[in-house]
Formats: structure tokens, sequence, C-alpha cells
């Protein structure tokens, strides 16, 4: 009696668009392929998946799913936020490896060395969980004015954001794009690593199951030109972050004069190789936050001159 | 028997405006190489005030080059020492404060009450405040040795001449870069004086240069390949085509474009403070201001009670020589801004809205407009939803605070906003609300330079005043990065 | 000739509940506001012909008081005789509105001024504390207008005030009203006590809504007096008041007003918020008693072209 390998269960990689894991409206797939690392694999079989090839109409619907949660998503306390954002990381910790295999075979690396990574990625929402309601006090705050005046600074978010994420970093990259932009309210239409977005559309199965409300977080694959151009020209998108344009200068350059239209915030790209285990600081935070600053007179106590 | 204010006019004396004024590039004014000239005037009396050169393309090259080669022994300086300077500079604006006040109004058209109580009491305040942090900047919240950009290439408007400087120039050099920088084409006077300031202040050359001249001088300066960081405050419309100028570059940007701020007055408002609220945010400065409270939204119960109490608060405005004491209205800065007012105001007639002005007889020369509110006024109004940069009020009702932060955030702009109301909790709740920069509750148009201003939408990006102020000029320490 | 309230107050004057809505529902006042409004408005620069108006004018506006416990019916006279003539090397000069003295100096006073057109207002209702009951107060009324007062400046109950028992000092001011007969009546509020601007828009209106031909500010005999910012306030509850009833009420600041510039920048308030409706004596008043010399130093350089000196005005 021989025995047959058991024939494993392929999953359909889905969009994740308003809480939902709909699939491409245009019906569109794309193959994904293993990445092949620099000892090669030539001759295996390389084919991982068929992803999504979303188009502008998924860009579309991803906007209206953000703004639909954006009021709701800033008007949770920061307290609540923080909660949400570490319940992402134990969520993650529970699937860990699911994504250091997809890691590995998405960036051609060792399963080690995709574990290293998702560990970063798990630590990274667990360090933006904990900046959530302290933001506002380092970057906010009184001002002295040289006047009767109560006046107060705190920062808001910016809105909908439009998030390239990096071409090559495809989890811990993607988390350090994602995470500091929804910590603060914002709400995130996400263009994930065009030839390496597996690990991004598994996010969204996380996501969709740690009371990250749905609209929240928004995952496209695809074209990354061809969902960032209607992205970076949407006059109801308040910010985009060209990190994923960065291989290409002439791509990050036309989005950024396409933002211009509405005067979106934009964040430029970064080295292509930068190294997302680095101590992040508040910089990605702070890009996409308004300050408000609220004036209210004071006056004095004895208002008519009372001696009381 | 009624009481006539006889004219009480500041003296012109104090200001000796040369009949021509060069470029001020590396310490020296010169003529600009292609020998363009332009004539501003007085637009109180369209008289010639004096005669600038123009800048052109040769002359930024000449002036950034100056700036660059500044930037090197400006940015090694201690902090403590560029602090110093920019002390001395405050100091002498304040010795000079009448002179500068006088010439502002003269060249800008703005009331000399304005100019004396408003605008240079702030440059002065706000040349002091950065003054202090240029040896702070590690304690500013930027990282440890937070560096200069480069050179600053800066555009203002012609609404606060000298005041925008200030906001420009006091940040930039207290972080330890150069300057050059573009005042409008219609009140470049101020700016040329400031460089003779920057001289009796021993700055050293090259550090600050100024280029008057039109859009296509701020266009050859925004656009000029060495330059680092581009600043900008003006029109939405020059906003966004910088925005797509700078593309791409590796040139910082931050803009202060436009708005069309609700003014929100609820029922139970200190009504006469929020009369005299809504004619500070619309009547100051002839209501070209970028954060003017150009929309009236005022709740349905006391609608026709305030609109009575503001007709008959507008009837004590005084309109005329902008160099009388007691005049709260001056003139339009420009034959141009005339023109558009003007055409705006007939569109909000056309499109069915109600005009009225007080009984005010306007100047025979000169660009005047009478004060001028429009009631009957929907969200659907071209006057509702366009910047008219003049003193053009459109009066707006609402029923349910709802309706009114919904009203106030419809629109492309999100700079600044009013609220008035007793109650402490529902300006908490709206100020929330509102999507504005700056939200000034039962007050309005209050600047001070601790604090920050700065829009939010297509009113621009980055904040000017405050700690927040300095992010616009410093990059981390590259140091910190190598690693 | 008894008052009974306009009638548009009749239910709000019925309990001590509804006077309290009524009072507090008024507009509130923001204190940093108000001032702002009041210094811009004393920045006005009032040169030349509109001052030689304004300095005139203010000098009519007076009711030149004396209200010490040393007074003396010699002092009374010569303040009378200056009220007449208030510049006697200049005819020209215009007569004060009024002198203000104790009840028992009015019968002095109106001798000093008998022949003129100058008032006789007479402080009452046990002035400057208001602590006696109401049947001395009233006692103290009526001698004054025995005595030919012209006017009753009556103070306010401020701890009934305080205290919200805003009916009991509303029925007070109507009895003293009523005691006053044909007298006009001003109702001082001792602004400098009430604490808050809104207590001083509610004691306006409740002044007014009582009766009071004036409302007033000040004793004169507390720390501070009157100020730019609680006359301008009073001056919107006349102009309010006016609107809703069609009743005129005049305003009378009183106390700490001693220089020209002073009175000019009252007379702006006066101007742009209440308008040249109060710009007359029936209507607007200054207690005030070194004020006037320094208008009449003021007068003389305007007329000579040179600065006076207190040599050249006559001492009280």
């Amino acid at each position: 009696m021989s025995t047959v390998e058991r024939l494993t269960v392929f999953k359909t990689y889905k969009l994740y668009v308003g809480g939902k894991f709909p699939r491409s409206e245009s019906g569109r797939v794309y193959e994904v392929k293993k990445a092949t690392s620099a000892a090669g694999a030539a001759g295996k079989a390389n084919w991982l998946a068929n992803a999504p090839l979303s188009s502008r109409k998924d860009a579309r619907d991803a906007v209206v799913a953000a703004r639909k949660a954006q009021a709701g998503w800033a008007g949770a306390t920061a307290y609540n936020r923080g909660q949400v954002l570490y319940r992402v990381a134990e969520m993650l910790e529970g699937r860990r490896d699911q994504f250091v295999r997809e890691v590995a075979d998405a960036e051609g690396i060792s399963k080690s060395k995709a574990a290293a990574q998702v560990d970063a990625a798990i630590d990274r929402w667990v360090w933006y969980a904990g900046w959530t309601d302290k933001i506002a006090q380092v970057v906010g705050g009184a001002n002295p004015v040289a006047g009767p005046y109560f006046n107060l600074s705190t920062p808001e978010p910016t809105g909908v954001v439009a998030v390239l994420a990096p071409q090559k970093s495809s989890f811990l990259g993607l988390v350090s794009v994602i995470a500091p932009v929804i910590a603060t309210g914002n709400t995130a239409v996400v263009i994930a690593s065009e030839e390496r977005p597996l690990p991004a559309l598994s996010l969204g199965e996380v996501l969709a199951t740690s009371d990250v409300p749905g609209g929240v977080v928004n995952i496209l694959s695809g074209r990354t030109s061809e969902i960032a151009t209607p992205l970076a020209a949407h006059q109801d998108v308040n910010a985009i972050d060209l990190t994923g344009a960065d291989g290409d200068a002439d791509l990050a350059r036309d989005l950024e004069i396409a933002a211009a239209d509405n005067l979106k915030r934009v964040r430029r790209p970064q080295a292509v190789d930068t190294d997302w285990t680095t101590d992040p600081g508040t910089d990605r935070l702070t890009s996409f936050l308004e300050t408000k600053t609220v004036w209210h007179p004071t006056g004095s106590l004895g208002a008519t001159g009372s001696a009381y | 028997m009624t009481f006539e204010y006889a004219p009480a006019p500041e003296s012109r004396s104090v200001v000796d405006i040369a009949p021509s004024y060069g470029l001020f590039i590396d310490g020296e004014f010169a003529e600009a190489a292609d020998g363009k000239v332009f004539k501003t005037i007085s637009p109180a009396t369209e008289e010639v005030l004096s005669e600038v050169a123009q800048a052109g393309e040769a002359d930024v090259d000449r002036a950034v080059k100056a700036a660059r080669k500044a930037f090197e022994k400006w940015s090694a300086l201690p902090g403590s020492e560029r602090a110093k300077y920019l002390f001395r500079i405050a100091r002498i604006i304040q010795e000079r404060s009448r002179e500068l006040a006088v010439l502002e109004t003269l060249d800008n058209g703005k009331p000399i009450r304005e100019t004396r109580d408003a605008d240079l009491p702030l440059v002065a305040a706000h040349f002091f405040y950065y003054a202090g942090w240029a040896d702070k900047l590690d304690h500013a919240g930027y990282g440890p040795n937070p560096e200069p950009l480069g050179v600053a290439g800066q555009v203002i408007p012609w609404n606060f001449p000298l005041l925008m400087l200030a906001w420009k120039i006091a940040p930039a050099l207290a972080t330890g870069n150069t300057v050059v920088l573009k005042p409008a084409e219609t009140t470049p006077l101020s700016a040329l004086f400031f460089a003779d300031i920057c001289r009796q202040a021993g700055l050293p050359k090259g550090v600050v240069n100024i280029l008057p001249g039109y859009g296509d001088t701020g266009a050859a300066l925004t656009a000029h390949p060495d330059v680092n960081k581009v600043a900008f405050t003006g029109s939405t419309a020059v906003g966004k085509a910088i925005a797509r100028q700078v593309a791409g570059t590796d040139k910082k940007v931050t803009l202060e474009l436009g708005g069309k701020g609700a003014n929100i007055v609820f029922d139970d408002a200190p009504i006469d403070q929020a009369v005299e609220g809504i004619v500070t945010g619309i009547f100051f400065n002839q209501g070209q201001v970028c954060c003017a409270g150009s929309r009236l939204l005022v709740q349905e119960s006391i609608q026709d009670e305030l609109l009575d109490s503001l007709k008959r608060r507008l009837s004590t405005l005084r309109l005329g020589d902008p160099l009388d004491k007691n005049t709260d209205i001056g003139a339009i800065n420009s034959a141009e801004q005339l023109a558009r007012i003007t055409a705006l105001a007939e569109t909000g007639e056309a499109e069915g809205a109600e005009r009225w002005s007080p009984q005010c007889e306007l100047p025979s020369t000169g660009y005047w407009f009478a004060p001028t509110l429009f009631t009957n006024v929907t969200q659907a109004h071209t006057i509702a939803r366009d910047e008219i940069f003049g003193p053009v009020l459109s009066v707006l009702s609402f029923r349910t605070p709802e309706e009114a932060v919904a009203k106030a955030n419809n629109t492309q702009y999100g700079l600044s906003a009013g609220i008035w109301t007793e109650k402490g909790s529902r300006i908490l709740a709206v100020a929330n609300k509102l999507r504005a920069g700056v939200v000034w509750a039962n007050t309005f148009n209050k600047f001070d330079p601790t604090s920050p201003f700065g829009g939010y939408k297509e009113s621009g990006f980055g904040r000017e005043g405050g700690r927040h102020g300095l992010e616009a000029y410093l990059a981390p320490s590259s140091e910190a990065s190598v690693k | 000739m008894p008052t009974a309230p306009a009638p548009a107050f009749a239910d709000a004057v019925a309990s001590d509940r509804s006077l309290r809505r009524f009072l507090h529902g008024l507009p509130g006042v923001d204190t940093v506001g108000l001032e702002a409004r009041a210094a811009s408005l004393g920045t006005r620069s009032i040169k030349t012909t509109a001052k030689a108006y304004a300095i005139d004018l203010a000098i009519s506006m007076i009711d030149l008081t004396t209200l010490e416990g040393a007074d003396t019916a010699g002092k009374v006279r010569a303040l009378g005789a200056k009220a007449v003539h208030p510049d006697p090397t200049d005819r020209t000069t215009p007569r004060t509105a009024a002198v203000c003295v104790y009840p028992d100096m009015v019968a002095t006073a109106k001798e000093a001024v008998a022949g003129s057109d100058v008032k006789v207002a007479s402080v009452a209702t046990a002035f400057p504390a208001g602590r006696a009951a109401l049947e001395v107060k009233l006692g103290d009324v009526r001698e004054a207008v025995a005595a030919g007062a012209d006017e009753i400046d009556m103070v306010i109950d401020r701890g009934a005030f305080l205290a919200g028992h805003y009916l009991k000092v509303y029925e007070e001011i109507v009895a003293v009203k009523e005691a006053s007969g044909a007298a006009r009546l001003k109702v001082i509020f001792e602004t400098g006590e009430l604490s808050t601007y809104d207590n001083i828009r509610r004691a306006s209106w409740l002044g007014m809504m009582a009766g009071a031909d004036f409302i007033k500010t000040s004793t004169g005999k507390v720390g501070v007096n009157a100020t730019p910012a609680n006359t301008l306030l009073m001056l919107e509850a006349v102009r309010d008041f006016r609107t809703q009833t069609g009743i005129q009420i005049g305003v009378k600041p009183a106390g700490g007003i001693r220089s020209t510039k002073d009175a000019l920048k009252f007379l702006v308030l006066v101007n742009e918020t209440a308008g040249s409706d109060w710009l007359d004596n029936h209507w607007f008043r200054f207690g005030a008693s070194s004020l006037l010399n320094d208008l009449l130093m003021q007068r003389q350089k305007l007329s000579t072209g040179r600065y006076s000196g207190p040599d050249y005005v006559t001492v009280d």
C-alpha cells in the first residue's frame, strides 16, 4: 500500500476592504511567485498564489470604506485604539508560523530570518499600541501666549491616508507603515508590495479578527502604479505615503504632482534598502497628524475690580 | 449735535522712503541684472511711493548662491550667537516700530491702528520668540542635534508684509538656515527696510537676501535647484503649483494658503462680544486675511437680533485715510484685488443673496470697498464657497450644533473657525469636530508667536509659530541617522 | 405717582424665581472681549475741533460732587458757584449739569445754583453702603426731595443682590422711585462690589425695569469705581433696553474719572455704543469733582494755545 502525499488546501487570497474580503471587482488576478534567493531555486515550482489584480474601482471602493470608518476610529479613545493595536499583536503571535512561512516565500529568505522579521513586526504593533495615548502629550500642549487666553494645541489625524507599502519588506515594512498611520486615528488604503503581496493579504485576516473596525485598514494587491495613480488624484484622500514608490522616481514624482490637486500631505519615498528593524521613532506618526490650536479667553476673577 | 472726530493723521515724516530701491543680495543693494524695475504705490491714494528693482532668474541665482555661501558659517555659529543677532533684530524693530508702521500703512493701505497695535508688536515678538530657540534646539523634540536644511526660498503675501516676513525669517535663521525672500509685488517696501535692519544688526552678509518681484520671480526662486526649503504663504492656486513644482525633489515644503473660516454663533453666545468678534473676524485688514471669519453661521433663533446688532455696529466703522488714527477700514491693497472682490460680490447678488452695506462714503482716489454683508446665503452660493479676501461677510443660519459643524466643515479649506457660546462643553465638542487648524472660541483673529498657525485640507500644510514652527526648518541629525 | 413696570416685564417680576430666570437669561459677558473693546475704543484720537466739542460736552455733563463727612455749607456754596460759572474768566464755558451733595446740604445747594439750570442731586438711601431699613432709606429720600432735590442718587442693596434676592432689590427701587416723586432717580450699583460683568448687566436690567431714570456705576467710595469696561457694559444695556421697550435711560459713571483724556474716552464709548442720542447731559453724566479743573485747563489751552496751570482754575 503506497502512501499518497496529502494534497494541501490552497488559500484563495482576497482583498480586504471595509472589513470584508472581496475579490477584485475586475475579476482579474495575477500570479505571485516565490522570490528566488541568490542561491536560486531554478526549476522548482515557483507559483504561490493568484492574487487579486486590483482596479481603480477597487481603489475607489477602498477609499469609500476608509472614509466611512474614519470618524468613528478617530473618535475612539486613544486608550481604546491602543488596546486594538495590541490585540493585533496578540492575534499575530498566534499565527506566527503562517507569517514566517509566507514571509520566507515572499522574500526568498530563510525561515529563521523570516521569523526575525515577523517577531519584529509583532513588536512594532506593540510599540505603536503604546503610542496611541502618548503622542498628543509629546507633540501637543499649552502655548504660553502673551494675553489673557488659554491656548492649546492638539494633534488630530489627517484623515484617509493612501499607503504604498514597501516593495521589498513584505511584512515588517508593511506593518511599519500601517501601524503609525492608524495609531493616531487615520484610516488607511494600503497597496501591498506588488510582487510580495501575500503577507499583506493575510494581515487583513488578522485585522478582521482583532477588533479593528472594518474600513480602518483596507488592503489592495496589484500593480502599484495602477492603483496608486487614482488614489493620488482622489479628492477624498487626505494624504499619501509614497514609501512603496521607492524604486521608481518617475512614479513617485507623478504621484506627488497628482497629490497636489487637493494638497494631500505627501510622505516621499525613502531609500530602497531601508533597514526596517531600526528604531522607528515618531516620525511616521507625526507625518499624518494635523495640529489644531484652540484659543479661549480666560480673564480674571476680579472682573469688575472688586477687592475679593 | 453729533460727535464728529476731527482728522487725526499719524505723521508721515517718521519715514523716509527713497525714490528707488535695489535688490538686497549678499549684504548689498543692487540693480536687477536685466535692469528691470517696477513701481509700488499707495493703494489709498495711488501715489507712487518708490521704484523697486525687479528680480529675474539671474538675480535669483545670485541670491541663492550668496545664501549658500553664507550658510556654511551661519549654520556653524553657536546657537547662542545666532540668538543674539535675532534679539538685536527684534530690538531694532521695536525701536523703529512707528516708522515701520507708517511705512506699512502707506504701502499696504491698512489702517495705522492695525499696523501700530497688531502688525508691528507681533513682528518684534516673533523675532524675540524664535531668538530664544536658537540655542535650545536640542530640546525642541526633534531629536538631538537637529540640523538646518540649507537655503530657504520664501515667498510672502501682501496682506501682512512685515509680519509674514517675520514668520518666515525668524524661525529660518534661528535654526541656522539662510534665506532668500520674495515680498509681494504690491508691498515690497517693508522687506527692503528690513534689509536695512539686518545691516544695523550686523547680520553677516548673505544670510538674508530680499528679492522684490512678481509671481515669476517667486516661481524662479522656488524652482531653483539649490533651494532646500520652500515656504509659501498665499493663494491655494499658487500653493498647488508649488506643490507640483517641488514633486520628486528633496525640497521640504510648507504652505499656508487660503481659507473660508466659519464663525459659529450659538443662541447662548455673549452677544456683544460675538458682534465684536464677527467684525474683527471679517473686517480686520479689510478682510484680506486668510483666516478671516468670512462665513457667519448664526443659530436661527437669534439671527434677526444678531443681524440688527451687527448692522448697527457696522454703521460705526470708520472707513478712510489709513494714516488717520481713527480709521477702522483702510484701502484694498490693489486694483486687481478690488476687481476680484467687486466681481465676487456681484456674483453674490446675481445668485440671489441679499446685499447690505452701511452708509459709507468712499474716497474718490485709491482702491476702496465698503464693508458688505450678504444674507440669504446658502452653502451653494459662490460667496459661501470661494475665498473673497475682502470685507465681505456671508451670513448663513443653522438650527442644531450638528448642522453648524457640518456646514462649517463643508469647504475645501480648513484654516480657521470661531465658536461663540457660553456653554463650555459645547465649545469643546464643536472645536473637536471642526476641521480647522485654528479655532477661536469666544474670540477671533488672535495671534501669538508661541501659538502654531496653519491649515487642514487645502489651506496648506505645516505650522508656523511655536515649537511646531521649528519643524519646517530642521532635519534630524545626520550623524544619528548614519549609525 | 406710582410706577408700574414696563408691561413687557410684568411676567419677569412676578416672583423672585421668575426675575432670576429673566436676569440669568440675559446674554453673558465675556470679560476679555468686553475689556478689549473698551480698550480699543480708548485708542480713538480726539483732536482740535472734536476735542473742543467734547470738552464742553463733558463739562456740561458733570455732576459736580462733594460727599464728605467734612462738607460745610461754605464748601457747598462754593461748589454751586463753580457749577454755575466753572471758569470765571471765560463766560462761554458751559455750566455743569448738577451739583451732587448729601441730603442735608440740598437746601444750601439749591440756593447756590438758584437762577441757573444747574440741578441739585442728592445721594440717599443710606449712601454709600445702603445698609439701613427700607423706611430709613425712604425717609432719607423724602427729606432730600422736600429740600428741593431735582435728582436722587440711590444705592442698591448689594447684599441682597449678591444673595440672589433680586425681587427685594427690585421692590426697593420701585419704592424709592415712588418716594422720589418728580425727581429723576439714579440707581447706583456699586459695580466694584458686584464682582462680575454678568452681575453688572443683570443689575442694569433690574434697575431699568424697576423704573430708574439713570443707571450709575459707583459711589466713589470703594477701590474701583467707573471703568471704561463697566460703563461700556451699561451703555450696551441702555441701548438694548431702548430697542426693546422704547424707553431711554441715562448712564452715569462716577468716581475715578479725573482727566480730560479719561472723559473723552468715555464720550467715545457713548458715541460708538449707545449713540449720539445719549450725547446730552439729560442722558449721560460724569460723577466727578477734580475732573472739572482738568477740563477747564484743557479748554484754556485750546482757546489760548498755551498750557494752563492749577493756579488758573479754582480750588474746590
